[in-house]
C-alpha cells in the first residue's frame, strides 16, 4: 500500500485535470457586432456575446469608449442569452475613428470589444460632447473560466493534454537514457531491456504529442504540419527512437545488441537535446508556438493562474502515468521470462 | 591518447587508401555523378536558397556513401588485431580525423564540380570566404557524426543502409545550422551576424568527437 501512494496520485491528479479541462467554461466575451460602422444619430446594434448571460442577468449597461469619452447606451435589450439589441445615440466629433464597445452584466463582469465600431463622419475633431454617463463598474466575472483569447477560443483547453505529453516524453526517454548509461558498466541485459521499454513508452508520448498537436495546428494555424522549429525536433525525436528500435531488431546476439544499442541511445539523446534546447537559439528561428518568436505565451494571459491550476496538475498526472505505463512494461516482461524459464 | 599512436594509425589509413585508389575514384565518381543528374534535372537558372539546399543535399548523400567503409573495409580479425595493439580511443581518433580530411577534400572538390556545372550566379555576391569556411565545417561535421555511427553500424552487420536510417535524425542539428550559415554567407552577409553560427559548428564538431572518444572503447569490445 505504501509503494502504490504515488498510482493514486497519478489517477487522482489525471482525473481532476482532465474533467476540469472539459468543464471549466470559456470566458464570457462579446465577439461580433452588427452593424460595425455607424454615423453620428440615433443608431440600433446588434450584439453576438459567446458564454454571455444577457437574460439570467438582466442588469446591464452597455457603453461606447472613444479617446477619453464615453456614452452610454439609451436602450438594452436582450433577445437571448448570447443576443443583445442596443439602441444609442452616437454622438457627432469623436476623436478616434475607431470605437470601443464595453459591458457590464452582474454576472459576466466587465466584456470590452476594441475598435468594434468605425465611426464615420467624425466631424470637428475632439470636441464631441461628454455624455452624462458615468459607467462605474470595472470589476470582472466571478466564475472560474478558461481565457477566451482569438484564434484559440474553446482550443484552449488542449493545453492541458498536448503539452505534458512532450513533458513525459522527455521524461521517459531520461529514464531509457540513464538505463543505457549503466547498460554500459554492468552489461546488464534487464537494464537493456528497462531502456527499450522506456523509448517504447515514450515513442507512445511523443505519437499523442504529434496527434494532439496537429489537431490543435489545423483549428488555430489552419495546417496539420507547419516548418516549425518545435515540429521539427518532434520529427527528429522520433525518427531517432525508431532507428534505435530499428538497431536493435538487426542485432540477434542479446549482449552486443544491448551494448551497441546503448551507446547509440546516449549518442542520440545528447544530439537530441542540443536540437531541441540549443540550434533554436543559435538559430534564432521563430517559432509560431506560445512564448517564442514574439508570440505572447499563456504566462501573459489575464487569469492565466486559472490555467496553471490545471495545467500543473496534469503535467505531474500524465508523467506518473508514463512511469506507472513503463514499470508495468518492465515487471510484465520479466515475469514472461521467468515463465519461459 | 598518444600523438604517436594517432599518427601511427593517420599514416595506416593514408597507406591503405593508397593501396585502395578505386575507393577515392568511387566516391568521386559518386558526387560528379549525383551533381550531373541535379544538372540534368535542374535545366535552367537556380535560386540562391534552391542552389543552397541542393547543394547541401548532394554532400549529405556523398558524405554516407564516402563514410560508411570507414569501418568495414578490414575484417574483424584483423579490427581485433588493432585493438590489442593500440588505445581504441587512438583509433577512433584518428578515424575521425582522417574521415574530416577526406570530407573536406570531398566537399571543396563537389563544389568545384558543382559550380562548373551548375553555374556560379549563387556565388555573386557571396561572401566567398565565409562559404568555404562553411563547406568546409560542415564536412567536418559530417565525418564527426559519422564515424561513430559509421562503427556502430558495421558491429551490427548492416551495412549502408542500417548506417543511413541511424545517422541522418542525427546528422539534422549540423544539416540545419550549417545550411543557415552557408545561406548567409552567400546572401554576403557580415561576420559579425554568421561567426554565431560557425561557433556552434565548431561546437557541435567538438561535441560530437568528444562523445565518439567516449563510447568508442564500449563498442569493439564482444
Amino acid at each position: 500500500m505504501k509503494q502504490w501512494w504515488w498510482k493514486f496520485l497519478a489517477v487522482a491528479l489525471l482525473l481532476f485535470a482532465s474533467i476540469a479541462a472539459f468543464w471549466v467554461p470559456l470566458a464570457p466575451a462579446l465577439v461580433h457586432i452588427s452593424p460595425d460602422r455607424i454615423t453620428p444619430g440615433p443608431v440600433e446594434l446588434v450584439i453576438t456575446g459567446y458564454n454571455t448571460h444577457f437574460i439570467t442577468e438582466s442588469a446591464l449597461e452597455v457603453w461606447l469608449e472613444n479617446g477619453q469619452g464615453k456614452w452610454c447606451a439609451s436602450d438594452v435589450t436582450p433577445v437571448d442569452d448570447t443576443h443583445l439589441k442596443i439602441s444609442l445615440d452616437a454622438p457627432a466629433g469623436l476623436k478616434e475613428n475607431l470605437s470601443t464597445l464595453a459591458l457590464f452584466s452582474g454576472r459576466d463582469g466587465l466584456l470590452r470589444m476594441p475598435e468594434a465600431l468605425w465611426t464615420e463622419g467624425t466631424g470637428n475633431n475632439g470636441v464631441a460632447e461628454r455624455s452624462s454617463c458615468v459607467p462605474g463598474n470595472t470589476r470582472s466575472g466571478h466564475l472560474f473560466v478558461f481565457p477566451n483569447r482569438s484564434i484559440l477560443y474553446e482550443s484552449i483547453r488542449n493545453l492541458h493534454f498536448h503539452v505534458p505529453m512532450w513533458f513525459t516524453m522527455i521524461v521517459l526517454m531520461a529514464i531509457s537514457v540513464f538505463q543505457s548509461i549503466r547498460v554500459l558498466g554492468s552489461n546488464s541485459l534487464m537494464q537493456d531491456q528497462a531502456a527499450e521499454l522506456a523509448a517504447k513508452v515514450g515513442l507512445v508520448f511523443c505519437f499523442l504529442g504529434l496527434v494532439t498537436g496537429a489537431l490543435w495546428a489545423r483549428a488555430t494555424w489552419g495546417a496539420f504540419w507547419t516548418n516549425d522549429v518545435k515540429l521539427n525536433g518532434a520529427a527528429v525525436t522520433g525518427l531517432i527512437y525508431l532507428a534505435y528500435l530499428v538497431l536493435r531488431g538487426s542485432v540477434q546476439d542479446a549482449h552486443k545488441r544491448a551494448r551497441l544499442a546503448a551507446i547509440y541511445n546516449i549518442f542520440a539523446f545528447v544530439l537530441l537535446v542540443l536540437f531541441l534546447f540549443v540550434v533554436p537559439r543559435l538559430n534564432a528561428v521563430d517559432s509560431l508556438h506560445p512564448g517564442n518568436g514574439g508570440n505572447s505565451g499563456f504566462s501573459d494571459l489575464d487569469l492565466d493562474s486559472r490555467l496553471r491550476v490545471i495545467f500543473y496538475p496534469a503535467v505531474l498526472g500524465w508523467i506518473l502515468l508514463g512511469v506507472w505505463m513503463y514499470d508495468l512494461r518492465v515487471r510484465a516482461a520479466r515475469l514472461a521470462e521467468t515463465l519461459d524459464r | 591518447m598518444k600523438p604517436a599512436e594517432i599518427a601511427a594509425l593517420l599514416r595506416l589509413e593514408i597507406a591503405l587508401d593508397l593501396r585502395q585508389r578505386a575507393a577515392w575514384a568511387g566516391m568521386l565518381l559518386y558526387v560528379v555523378s549525383a551533381v550531373y543528374v541535379a544538372y540534368l534535372a535542374v535545366k535552367g537558372d537556380l535560386g540562391t536558397a534552391t542552389w543552397n539546399a541542393l547543394f547541401w543535399i548532394i554532400l549529405l548523400f556523398a558524405a554516407f556513401n564516402a563514410l560508411a567503409r570507414t569501418f568495414q573495409r578490414e575484417d574483424a580479425g584483423r579490427q581485433l588485431y588493432l585493438y590489442t595493439l593500440v588505445d581504441p580511443r587512438s583509433v577512433v581518433l584518428a578515424r575521425a580525423l582522417y574521415n574530416a580530411v577526406t570530407m573536406v577534400v570531398l566537399s571543396l572538390l563537389s563544389l568545384v564540380v558543382y559550380t562548373v556545372l551548375l553555374g556560379n550566379a549563387a556565388l555573386e555576391q557571396a561572401n566567398l570566404g565565409q562559404f568555404v569556411l562553411s563547406v568546409v565545417l560542415g564536412g567536418i561535421g559530417f565525418a564527426a557524426v559519422l564515424t561513430l555511427i559509421s562503427a556502430i553500424a558495421a558491429r551490427a552487420g548492416n551495412g549502408i543502409g542500417l548506417m543511413a536510417i541511424l545517422g541522418f535524425p542525427l546528422v539534422l542539428p549540423l544539416l540545419l545550422t550549417v545550411m543557415r550559415a552557408s545561406k548567409l554567407s552567400l546572401d554576403g552577409v557580415a561576420w559579425s551576424v554568421t561567426s554565431t553560427y560557425f561557433g556552434g559548428l565548431v561546437l557541435l564538431d567538438v561535441i560530437t568527437v568528444t562523445l565518439a572518444w567516449i563510447l568508442f572503447p564500449y563498442l569493439w569490445r564482444d
